[in-house]
């Protein structure tokens, strides 16, 4: 197992221009989580107190939904059109190339939205001093989710419309980044959730890579 | 004792004298637990008066499911590093049951709690870390009794299952830990009956009090008790694993003859 | 038989599900080799394959890889989005090659459609930007799996052209084939 750069900038390069090819790759998770905070207030009512001091959350709540959006296509495409056997067979680490991809991934779908909360944020009534570091947070956290469930798609990458299976899958991975990233979102930066979010997405980046390249291989048998 | 199990025959054996015994015995100390519990031990006000006594069942399964999470993770390990089939049959059949029991500790546990923080048992799950973190562990059995049934062959179905099964346990502890952080926030004292690790015994009785002696012996009937009866559900959801191999195997050899 | 080995396989199995594709399947290729994989549909053809390239778990038995391989399954491993010329400049990149681009893509007769996105490309012209693969580095092994699928007469052609040069050349191909074979087999294996 060589980990030269070549390859891996090649699969962050590939698994770019793939996701802006399709399209739908910035677009879709993008009008999903903005539609997702659209129902927010015909949801919860009118009150502007109260969408200002739960806004923090409920994006937390979007940005866990859409960034489930997209995940099916990342390896399943690789399987299907072949491309994951070369990658297994390339000398590679699979498990360093997947991660790239999730990366390259979460460039598309996942900053987006985090770029996208403020608006939101203002949109219900969200002080921008509040919003700013939490945006940091919805960031650390976007990745953590990506990687988990970037775990849960690999498992999953054989599966036809796998799309619930991965939501079942994953969501139990994301309750720690979610409780952290709210306390990042409710005690700002100083508080004791930055760390521990901080941390959760060390660990992700730890983990879910291996998970990730093993699950791949399976998928490739 | 494991090493000698392994062997799919041997099993069949020491499992089909296991089914009946552990069915039995099991049968006997969850009936003399709750039998105590529900009518001979005096209910305790402070808890929550005669609701406490789903805390009989409540906590033998709420000690029970983590165990079953980690035996699943356990077997998955086996199976993956020494491709024991024997250890994928277990981890298949782990499952189902440690998902019933986390259902059942989380019900239970609804119960009990309806008076016993004087709340309305909706503010009981939002405001307990110990039920949050069971609801979770059900689903984290969840997606693995789906991703299983979504795979094409046992074979798949196997590896998806360990590599799910390992991640999942490694992040239990942080799941605990950020729930208990989450908890802090809401309302309610820091949890304890699956933290990793902790003294779960004496976690039920608040104030720092030890418990009524007569609590926790039924606690541990009711542990043993269902114990027993989980072991008796796996060995048999095995048996009927490898029956259903074996029969595949006989229709997959017809296959090939015709 | 002179050339040294690249693949040995001892008495290797498979299976799928409770069903045993085959079983005790040993193999031995030697450069130079020209190495067929003949049987009906479901008979392993292609998981016996994949073993021999490592992408399939081996059941049982032993495999012993000795030469580095080139791939191509029935998928060309093709992005819709890429065009012949930045495929192929993707592997080259990721293989550390510094073959020249151009002259491959003349060689698998793509001049004309070398920048066109994947999705507007005939099966045919698919087939041989993925062969194109096996010309970005030299490796002794080329593992096929149907690898004549989806090409014209002069593709087929162009391809028993290329197998013919690379086992002369001291490389040593396997292809699991159904059909009939344009090109002059070494060895057929039946599964």
């Amino acid at each position: 197992m060589k980990a030269s750069p070549a390859p891996l900038s090649s699969a962050f390069r590939q698994a770019l221009s793939e996701a802006w090819a399709g399209g739908s790759g910035l677009l879709l998770p993008l009008g999903f989580f903005a539609g997702t905070a659209m129902l927010i207030p015909f949801s919860l009512g009118s009150d502007a107190e109260l969408l200002a001091r739960i806004g923090p959350g409920v994006l937390w709540l979007a940005l866990a939904l859409a960034s489930m959006v997209t995940l099916e296509r990342v390896f399943q495409a690789d399987l299907q059109d072949g491309a994951l056997d070369l990658w297994i067979q390339s000398g590679d680490s699979i498990s360093l190339i997947a991660a790239s991809k999730t990366f390259a991934h979460w460039l598309i779908s996942g900053l987006p939205l985090v770029i996208l909360t403020p608006a939101i944020g203002y949109m219900l009534g969200v002080p921008m001093s509040e919003m700013l570091p939490a945006m940091l947070g919805y960031a650390m956290g976007g990745i953590t989710f990506f990687l988990w469930g970037g775990v849960a798609a690999a498992l999953a990458a054989s599966v036809a419309r796998a799309g619930l299976l991965i939501a079942v899958i994953a969501l139990p991975f994301y309750v720690p980044a979610i409780i952290f990233g709210v306390r990042v979102a409710e005690e700002g930066l100083n508080g004791v959730g930055l760390p521990f979010l901080g941390a959760s997405m060390l660990f992700a980046l730890g983990v879910a890579p291996p998970a990730m390249g093993a699950a791949l291989r399976l998928a490739a048998e | 004792m494991w090493s000698f199990l392994a062997n799919p025959h041997r099993f069949m054996g020491f499992s089909r004298l296991a089914v009946p015994i552990c069915f039995a015995i099991g049968a006997l100390l969850i009936g003399w637990s709750l039998y105590n519990g529900l009518m001979v031990v005096p209910p305790d006000e402070a808890q929550g008066g005669d609701l406490m006594r789903a805390m009989f069942t409540h906590v033998p399964s709420a000690w029970l499911c983590m165990g079953l999470y980690a035996g699943l993770a356990a077997a998955s390990f086996v199976w993956f590093v020494w491709r024991h089939e024997l250890a994928d049959v277990a981890a298949r059949a782990i499952a189902p049951i440690g998902a019933g029991y986390t259902a059942l500790c989380f019900v239970t546990g609804a119960i009990w709690g309806q008076k016993g923080w004087g709340q309305g048992w909706h503010n009981l799950i939002l405001g307990d870390s110990r039920l949050m973190s069971v609801l979770v562990l059900f689903f984290l059995f969840l997606g693995y009794i789906a991703l299983r049934a979504a795979m094409e062959t046992r074979q798949k179905a196997a590896k998806a299952g360990a590599i799910l099964a390992m991640v999942g346990l490694i992040n239990v502890p942080i799941i605990k830990v950020s729930v208990d952080l989450w908890e802090t926030t809401t309302i309610h004292q820091p949890s304890s009956v699956i933290r990793i690790g902790g003294a779960p015994e004496g976690a039920e009785a608040e104030e720092g009090q030890g418990m009524n002696p007569m609590y926790l012996q039924q606690l541990l009937w009711g542990f043993g008790g269902h114990g027993l009866l989980a072991s008796a559900l796996i060995f048999m959801l095995m048996r009927a694993e490898i029956y259903s191999q074996r029969s595949d195997r006989l229709l997959a050899a017809r296959l090939e003859e015709s | 038989m002179s050339g040294a080995v690249l693949i040995k396989t001892q008495s290797v199995g498979a299976v799928r599900g409770e069903r045993v594709l085959f079983k005790a399947l040993s193999l031995e290729v030697r450069s130079g080799e020209t190495v067929l994989l003949r049987g009906a549909n479901g008979s392993g053809k292609t998981t016996f394959l994949r073993q021999l390239a490592g992408l399939s778990e081996v059941a049982s038995g032993a495999m012993t890889r000795v030469a580095a391989h080139h791939w191509l399954g029935h998928t060309n491993g093709l992005k819709a989005h890429e065009t012949p010329r930045t495929h192929l400049k993707h592997w080259a990149r990721v293989w550390g090659s510094n073959v020249e681009i151009d002259g491959v893509l003349e060689r698998m007769q793509l001049k004309r459609p070398a920048d066109v996105p994947c999705q507007m490309l005939s099966a045919g012209q698919k087939r041989r930007t993925a062969l194109g693969r096996l010309l970005l580095v030299e490796r002794p092994l080329w593992l096929l799996d149907e690898p004549f699928n989806a090409l014209d007469t002069a593709g087929r052609d162009l391809l028993a052209g290329m197998i013919e040069t690379h086992c002369a050349g001291g490389g040593a191909v396997i292809a699991a084939l159904h059909g009939d074979a344009p090109l002059a087999a070494s060895r057929e294996v039946a599964l």
